[in-house]
């Protein structure tokens, strides 16, 4: 018997390896060691025809420190994140409660709310594009009825950032007003039934029932929230091209521009680092801290 | 008292919708009106199909609509066998290493692939894939979010199942491919519409690895269209990007209640 449970064993083992080959050799490929080679290719200097590469330690870590330009776009995502996410998922519970709710025409206010999840970023700010515009653009026109001066809301450092985190709002509100929905449709009735035979307000009945049973699948969005921050950029590209002046710039975008436009892969490679560290904290945080309630296993 | 509540309840609600969708009514109607009607907002201006004309014209769009249709199918193809496979060995096997390898795993659900667009340009141009489809779509088709959702949905599969299959003399791939696979149809399906929407809009990593209208996807060539330097006017930017999101914006009409419903599954991690 103990032979046949040891034969079992090793043909599970063997199996077992086998199936996950092909997942592990292209994550390796294309996810740990490129992780590794970028850590690797972050402490060597840029190869110019003059200077061969050489090993410089935190050398692209200091110049990358040194560089306005990286701070700017630091302060910028910092900005981005800070008012992308709470008020995407403020709108998206806002959107969950009315969508949950007995109002009238229902079905047309669920399919507008999600609909901008469905569009590529790229047509999202092409369809923006038509809003900003300086003269011909519908905020213009709109502006113009009363009496506003026309606002180049792109072409201006002080508006550049605001006009693309409301893309963003607009992109991904809808997206996660969908977790709220769900959750919500799990709240018992008789919560609803037993408040309303109290007499509680429907303000309290939202802000002492529904908000903390929300409470996991608001830290999910939020997770979710927090990675679109460093991860939806596309609109940059057809809006500002992260300027004028840099003032629109996001870390991803600068990643970008400084391997594709700058050719300077070293640079590119340490502020690439900087992000995984900060998503490896988020990530860590999540499983260390958050999943004790969670049903992974 | 009441009955004004749920008013100005529906009241904001379709304010808010209204609002949410007038980027796309607007452009809507830029598209079907000439440019100098458009930026002037005349309500009773002439409609006209001649946007959608020129934009056809203006560059080579059934290709990219052929490329990007060739991309989420390739992509979802080698999800579905690597997803299955892996999610397979993480829900029904037990061997020593796969607590690690699991942890490894989930790991690149925060290593996001957009992330390591430098690397994975070097490793595509090594592989001598840049500027091929392939070469676009291979770094997502291990999806640790895939294989995650897959083994959530094999975990569900009762063992009776299973052990019958084992004594009727299939092996462990005849069961996986006759008892797993279709018991969990509606999880691939969700993936696949989730998968489908994703990398239908995808635009830097394709914008980095392709070089040719033969590969381009329309993303990329939708910004490249409507780059402001190449001058185009913006009702036609408007025809054109409505071009390339109607086939799933359609889809997405349509199916509205599946779609809705697959993102849902594919949130609940």
């Amino acid at each position: 018997m103990s032979a046949h449970a040891n034969l079992e064993r090793r043909r599970q083992a063997i199996y077992g390896w086998l199936l996950l080959t092909p997942a592990l050799v292209l994550l390796s490929v294309f996810a740990f060691y490129p992780t590794m080679s970028t850590l690797w290719s972050s402490l060597f200097s840029r190869g110019t025809r003059r200077n061969p590469v050489e090993y410089i330690g935190t050398g692209n870590y200091t110049e990358l420190f040194a560089d306005p330009t990286f701070w700017i776009v630091v302060k910028n995502n910092l900005l981005y994140a800070g008012v992308t996410i709470p008020v995407s998922m403020a709108i998206a519970l806002a959107m969950a409660l009315w969508a949950n709710g007995k109002i009238s025409a229902r079905g047309f206010v669920r399919t507008a709310y999600f609909t901008p999840t469905v569009l590529p970023m790229i047509a999202a700010a092409n369809l923006w594009l038509f809003f900003y515009t300086p003269g011909l653009g519908v905020l213009d026109q709109i502006g113009s009825v009363f009496g506003l001066p026309s606002i180049n809301w792109l072409g201006q450092p002080e508006t550049a950032l605001w006009a693309i985190i409301i893309v963003t709002i607009w992109k991904e509100a809808g997206f996660f007003m969908i977790f709220y929905l769900a959750a919500l449709q799990t709240i018992p009735e008789d919560l609803k039934e037993a408040a309303d035979i109290e007499g509680t307000s429907r303000w309290t009945y939202t802000r002492r029932i529904v908000l903390p049973l929300l409470m996991p699948t608001t830290i999910f969005i939020a997770i979710n929230a927090l990675i679109n921050s460093v991860k939806l950029i596309d609109h940059l590209f057809i809006l500002t091209k992260g300027g004028p002046s840099d003032a629109s710039k996001l870390l991803l975008y600068y990643i970008w521009e400084m391997a594709f436009a700058f050719f300077d892969a070293p640079q590119a490679a340490a502020m690439t680092i900087l992000v995984i560290g900060v998503l490896a904290i988020v990530a860590a945080a999540k499983f260390l801290y958050l999943d004790k309630r969670t049903h992974y296993q | 008292m009441k009955r004004f509540g749920n008013f100005m309840d529906s009241f904001g609600a379709i304010l808010l919708a209204v609002i949410w969708i007038s980027p796309l009514l607007f452009a809507f109607w830029a598209a079907t009106h000439s440019t100098s009607d458009a930026v002037n907002l005349r309500l009773f201006s002439p409609w006209t199909m001649d946007n959608f004309i020129v934009a056809w014209n203006g560059a080579p769009w059934l290709k990219y609509f052929i490329n990007t249709f060739s991309l989420v199918t390739v992509i979802l193809i080698g999800q579905f066998i690597l997803v299955t496979l892996a999610g397979f060995a993480f829900a029904q096997l037990t061997f020593p290493g796969k607590d690690f390898v699991f942890i490894l795993v989930l790991m690149q659900l925060f290593i996001l692939p957009e992330v390591l667009i430098v690397e994975n340009y070097v490793m595509v141009s090594r592989l001598g894939l840049f500027d091929t489809i392939l070469g676009v779509g291979m770094p997502y088709m291990a999806s640790a979010f895939g294989i995650f959702l897959m083994r959530q949905a094999f975990k569900g599969v009762p063992i009776e199942l299973h052990e019958a299959a084992r004594i009727e003399g299939c092996g462990l791939l005849g069961i996986l491919w006759r008892v797993y696979v279709p018991l969990a149809k509606p999880t691939y399906l969700a993936y696949a519409l989730v998968s489908v929407s994703t990398h239908w809009n995808n635009f830097l990593w394709p914008l980095i690895v392709t070089n040719s209208p033969e590969t381009r996807p329309l993303t990329v060539g939708l910004s490249i269209f409507g780059a402001p330097e190449n001058g185009v006017d913006i009702s036609v930017i408007s025809a054109a990007t409505l071009m390339s999101v109607a086939p799933l914006l359609i889809a997405f009409l349509i199916f509205q209640r599946q779609f809705v419903q697959a993102f849902l599954r594919a949130g609940i991690k």
